[in-house]
């Protein structure tokens, strides 16, 4: 079994600084961990590894700090790791982005059997990636997909879509992407990354290397222009309370507690 | 008069989701915007109806809004396939060059605009909150960008279709309306389209789940203001004082503080409570919208926060700390 999942790092905080004049993220200035999604995929691929054996192959795109994502899957069991990084690759749409892992996979895994992705990523939340990959390679590609076995040279995936459970059957090769409801990633091994860092391969490609056609990849090969970005200002509705929690508590109890009360059909007047 | 970007008819489609019908109003919210755009470009919204015994949803596309329907009505299309629905599409598409397609972003219809896409080549906005025609005739996407916390207004200078998954409860429907007329174009399957390679084995619709949290009048939700696993749990006893239930972001719920039923917002569950009390909560879209509450209490440290402008009552300080005091004096004045 040849599994290739792809990797995203992404900031380990919600409110990323930005700057407001280019409307970029300061990516650099966050610190960066494993897409969450990104790492039920990778049990996934990991619980496949330890029944059917074969091979793992981890892929990330973006800077050359990404590759921190990598170590850390080989430390859990995956067998190499690519970083397809290049300042030309930068400011990628999501079929931009598609475009090059596409390229990634063949220049490294080209006889791949399945290719996994998470069905979604934290900061942007748009599931796209994996269908337009799915369309790139021409694969079966079902998302959101939340158990895979192997049964001959086919998977069988159940999948949760809009309220209807499915149960599909794809020949391989195939391309899944995977909730984060039933695989529960197993924790790094003790000394598995610093182990990594110092056996594991990983190789770097850039856009040259991948032989991209620039006018695919990158902020050039993307649809969208960016006009604005904005902070929704939202104007303040209600009232804000201060001071210590004990008085702003007793305060909302107060003013409000009759009206909170009426809606919860509660009586919360006053403390005997 | 406008306007023919590259000499075509500025046709605006939106592609009829119709599974899971009165839960999934989508499809009708999108007409109606596709309405509004519409009338911006003097224009005309065509909806499509891929499916097998699929008239009811054909009348009810034209009583929302729409002037055409393109129908493929056939027994191979009486399950969603992605990959057939998304060769349809494109079929379609090359044929008649809809200058804007809008898809609503279910599972579903994520999956198939993504795939879509790529086959038309061109660029797809996810999850956009607001469409609308600037005076330039351009069509403006605003979507959700960086994590939620920000709004990117974008454009799409070449690339044609303009194509947009739109999440629902964006936009209000417009009433039925039985007078309304519309065209129904009837096709059929088209000969070369390859074999579905996906093999549906089984689909059965979810059994009615107990829907807790969406019927609930009292939530709690809790952020990572909370500050910790065991603080976080904090919120179980406030609920229970409350008689609510217990609602978490994206992040929470990754870090493993809540479990994933718990998860209120865009990929999570919609909730209309009487009382929402939201605790360290910042407020990224993709949490706010799955809120549709009477009376808002919101707790963070940051004044500034979205969720605190979007309450009622919003209270400065730790969240932990405020919801170890409210559980204080909740217990005197219920007399525990």
């Amino acid at each position: 079994m040849n599994i290739v999942i792809f990797l995203k790092q992404v900031p380990m905080v919600t409110d990323l600084p930005w700057d407001p004049k280019t409307g970029q993220m300061r990516r650099e200035a966050a610190e960066g961990m494993m897409d969450p999604a990104c790492k039920h995929a990778l049990e996934a691929a990991l619980c496949l590894k330890d029944e059917h054996g074969g091979r793992i192959t981890v892929i990330t795109m973006g800077p050359p700090a990404a590759e921190e994502v990598l170590r850390e899957a080989l430390a859990l069991g995956a067998d190499l790791g690519v970083l397809v990084s290049d300042p030309r690759l930068a400011g990628a749409d999501t079929p931009a982005t598609s475009y090059t892992l596409s390229l990634a996979v063949r220049a490294v895994c080209p006889e791949f059997d399945l290719l996994m992705l998470g069905c979604h990523s934290v900061d942007s939340e748009t599931g796209q990636v994996g269908p337009h990959l799915a369309e790139e390679l021409n694969l079966p590609g079902p998302a959101y997909v939340e158990s895979v076995q192997l049964v001959d040279h086919a998977i069988r995936v159940e999948r949760v879509c809009d309220n209807f459970l499915e149960t599909l059957e794809i020949d391989l090769p195939a391309l899944v992407t995977v909730t984060t409801q039933s695989y529960q990633p197993r924790p790094v091994p003790l000394g598995g990354v610093e182990r990594a860092f110092s056996q594991g391969e990983v190789i770097t490609l850039n856009a040259t290397d991948l032989r991209a056609d620039l006018k695919r990849v990158g902020f050039s090969g993307s649809a969208g222009r960016i006009l604005r970005v904005y902070a929704p200002r939202a104007e303040q509705k209600g009232v804000l309370l201060k001071g210590a929690p004990k008085k702003c508590v007793q305060e909302l109890l107060s003013r409000y507690g009759d009206r909170l009360g009426a809606l919860m059909g509660k009586d919360l007047g006053e403390a005997k | 008069m406008n306007n023919t970007a590259n000499g075509r008819p500025q046709a605006i489609w939106v592609f009829g989701d119709y599974r899971n019908y009165f839960q999934n109003r989508v499809t009708l919210q999108l007409l109606a915007k596709a309405r509004e755009l519409a009338a911006a470009l003097n224009s005309e919204v065509s909806a499509l109806v891929f499916g097998h015994k699929v008239d009811e949803y054909v009348k009810e596309y034209i009583a929302h809004g729409a002037d055409r329907v393109y129908v493929v009505d056939h027994v191979s299309l009486k399950y969603y396939l992605t990959e057939t629905y998304t060769r349809l599409l494109e079929h379609l598409a090359t044929e008649h060059k809809p200058e804007i397609i809008l898809v609503g972003a279910t599972n579903f219809g994520r999956e198939m605009a993504a795939r879509a896409a790529s086959r038309l080549g061109t660029g797809l906005t996810a999850d956009c909150v607001g469409l609308t025609i600037d005076e330039k005739g351009r069509f403006i996407q605003t979507a959700p960008s960086f994590g939620g916390n920000l709004l990117a207004e974008i454009l799409m200078p070449e690339h044609r279709p303009q194509m947009a998954t739109v999440r629902p409860g964006a936009f209000a429907e417009l009433p039925h309306d039985n007078e309304r007329r519309g065209e129904i174009v009837r096709l059929n399957l088209p000969p070369d389209l390859p074999p579905e390679r996906v093999r549906l084995l089984k689909s059965r619709r979810l059994p009615h789940r107990e829907q807790r949290l969406e019927k609930a009048s009292v939530v709690v939700c809790g952020g990572r203001g909370m500050g910790s696993k065991k603080k976080f749990k904090n919120l179980l006893e406030l609920c229970r004082l409350l008689e609510g239930e217990l609602g978490a972001t994206r992040p929470v719920v990754y870090a493993g503080w809540a479990g994933e039923p718990s998860l209120v917002g865009q990929a999570g569950k919609q909730i209309k409570p009487q009382i929402l009390f939201s605790f360290g909560i910042s407020g990224a879209i993709q949490h706010t919208a799955g809120i549709n509450a009477q009376f808002i209490v919101a707790v963070n440290k940051n004044p500034q926060a979205l969720m605190m402008k979007m309450a009622d009552v919003g209270i400065v300080a730790d969240a932990n700390q405020a919801c170890l005091a409210l559980i204080r004096e909740l217990r005197e004045r219920l007399r525990e």
